[in-house]
């Protein structure tokens, strides 16, 4: 050890070295909650901060080994899929966008194309953006906590797991020919077809006149957005929550919200009553 | 022993007796030259001040700072996914450049060369596995740890603006996997990005299927949809839009915010933690 230390080490870093406590240099490699819980329970200092070189960067070496190993082995044993060569007159049944976006083709069930392939999947990154200016909380910056921030986590893991995850999910391994429902291993019939009984909700409800049906659609669509927003924050504007949150950050807390959970009542009043639109503007191409 | 020495010559590089034999002499000997003295600035003994420079004088490492907080090395808080991304970032951009040796984007040869590269490349099939593999392992990779970033409430003040550069290269790497799939130039590709930039056509004001795209005046051959796929239909025009989008444009733009990803932890106080 002495003697590479001709040139390289100074006075004072030897200094340093041979200050530095023999008991905390030996538990500085160790860390994790446990060992944390023993070198509490036995009074032992140990420095706040420990060195970059090696402990961190033989992690991310033993890391990075170890992704290179299961990615080489994975890519030698399973290849790629190439199918026959490109054919634009022969539409392949069913056609799917690649998986990851595969919630958002599912979403084009329940919502027309403006809203499922456009308008929701800006607003989901617009709404991720927002997040750290939504969300005042100051409790839990920089360690896992349920107690501490249950709505903001609630809402993630709901909008996140339950949401993207299961509709990438239904897409890619409920979704057959025709983009009808397959229980996954049941048999892919092309032929198979439902009869198209979707109707829209103000129909269902028993408007038959085309202006009723109108009125009734705006008022559900209007009264769900902006309507509920702009009556929550009548309605609880005094709390000392609403207070600091400030009308702003709730309106856009709240039209995420109302957006997020908006795909949850179409999905159910889709796939449980058959309900196609709830409010359309056939002049503008525009239905709700 | 005399206990006066005499100070050594005023020179940067004192002359050096070597003090071992064989091969460790002459690799002493190469370590103390002025050539590798020039290039490496610390030794490799154990102690505090060589570890700082081994991460402060090395360009690569000094994007870490030399100390870390002890939590910032728990796998069981990071999860290493963030380096986890970078590396698969980096594995696609090597294996992604070798296959750009053998890939021509147009649609009389792509299909034609992604024959090749299976069958007569060497090497070939497994650079293409790997691309492919770990392309869908990035997208994964990133949304764990959008995911791990969101559970420790590390988006935070003063971590607010990381965080939506993040969410841009969350957003970029979905935009490089998705202008990636068509190049294979395969039934797969060309359907799933049909079916990827139909949506388009639905897009208020600007797309020709859309809402108010008859007051706007757009139609199918001029609207949102084929200013993506360079034309009515995915074709041939629509694979060299995709391969320079795939190859050029979106790598730069994503390094870009990388660099600012990476700069900007640093500069807002380190991994978050515990205060």
């Amino acid at each position: 050890m002495a003697e590479a230390t001709t040139h390289t080490m100074s006075a004072a870093g030897a200094a340093a070295a041979a200050a530095e406590p023999a008991a905390a240099a030996k538990v500085e490699t160790k860390t994790g909650g446990k060992v944390e819980k023993k070198l509490a329970t036995d009074n032992v200092q140990v420095p706040n901060r420990i060195h970059t070189w090696p402990y961190l960067v033989r992690l991310e070496f033993i890391c990075g080994l170890i992704i290179m190993i299961i990615t080489t082995i994975w890519s030698i044993t399973i290849d790629a899929p190439l199918e026959e060569p490109a054919n634009p007159n022969r539409t392949p049944n069913p056609s799917k966008a690649p998986w990851y976006f595969l919630g958002l083709q599912e979403m084009l069930v329940y919502f027309d194309p403006w809203m499922a392939g456009v308008v929701l999947p800006s607003l989901i990154i617009v709404g991720l953006m927002v997040i750290p200016y939504i969300d005042i909380n100051p409790k839990g910056n920089g360690y896992y906590t349920w107690q501490e921030r249950k709505f903001a986590v609630s809402m993630f893991l709901f909008g996140f797991l339950v949401l993207w995850i299961s509709l990438i999910f239904l897409g890619t391994f409920v979704r057959g020919p025709g983009w009808y429902l397959f229980w996954p291993g049941q048999y892919w019939d092309t032929h198979k077809t439902v009869a198209l009984t979707n109707v829209d909700l103000p129909y269902q409800l028993g408007f038959r006149d085309i202006t009723a049906q109108f009125v009734v659609g705006a008022i559900l669509v209007l009264g769900y957005y902006p309507g509920l927003a702009v009556a929550g924050w009548a309605a609880f504007r005094k709390r000392p929550f609403f207070q600091k949150l400030g009308q702003v950050r709730y309106h856009i807390l709240a039209m995420l919200f109302l957006l997020m959970f908006s795909l949850v009542f179409k999905v159910i009043l889709r796939l449980a009553f058959n309900t196609k639109y709830i409010w359309t503007i056939p002049q503008f191409n525009l239905n709700f | 022993m005399a206990e006066v020495s005499t100070p050594p010559p005023p020179s940067s590089h004192p002359p050096h007796t070597p003090t071992k034999q064989g091969l460790a002499g002459f690799w002493e000997k190469v370590r103390e030259s002025p050539v590798w003295r020039s290039m490496f600035r610390h030794g490799y003994a154990d102690t505090p001040r060589n570890r700082i420079l081994q991460v402060s004088s090395n360009v690569f490492l000094h994007l870490h700072p030399s100390k870390l907080p002890r939590h910032a090395v728990r796998v069981r808080f990071t999860w290493c996914a963030g380096g986890v991304t970078f590396l698969f970032y980096l594995i696609l951009v090597v294996t992604g450049v070798i296959l750009m040796f053998y890939y021509r984007p147009t649609g009389e040869y792509a299909y034609q060369d992604m024959k090749y590269l299976q069958f007569d490349v060497p090497f070939g099939m497994i650079m293409r596995n790997m691309h492919r593999w770990s392309a869908h392992a990035m997208v994964i990779t990133v949304w764990i740890h959008m995911f791990r970033v969101f559970m420790t409430g590390s988006y935070k003040p003063p971590r607010e603006f990381n965080w939506i550069i993040g969410v841009n290269l969350l957003v970029f790497t979905l935009l490089l996997s998705f202008t990636g799939y068509l190049l294979p130039w395969d039934q797969l590709s060309i359907w799933a990005v049909t079916v990827g930039t139909n949506m388009a056509r639905a897009t208020p004001l600007l797309g020709h299927e859309g809402p108010f795209a008859d007051i706007v005046g757009v139609n199918a051959r001029y609207d949102a949809r084929s200013i993506l796929t360079a034309g009515r239909l995915v074709g041939s025009a629509t694979l060299l839009r995709f391969y320079v989008l795939h190859c050029i444009f979106i790598p730069i733009v994503a390094s870009v915010l990388m660099i600012v990803h990476f700069w900007r932890i640093r500069k807002d106080g380190g991994i978050s933690g515990p205060l």
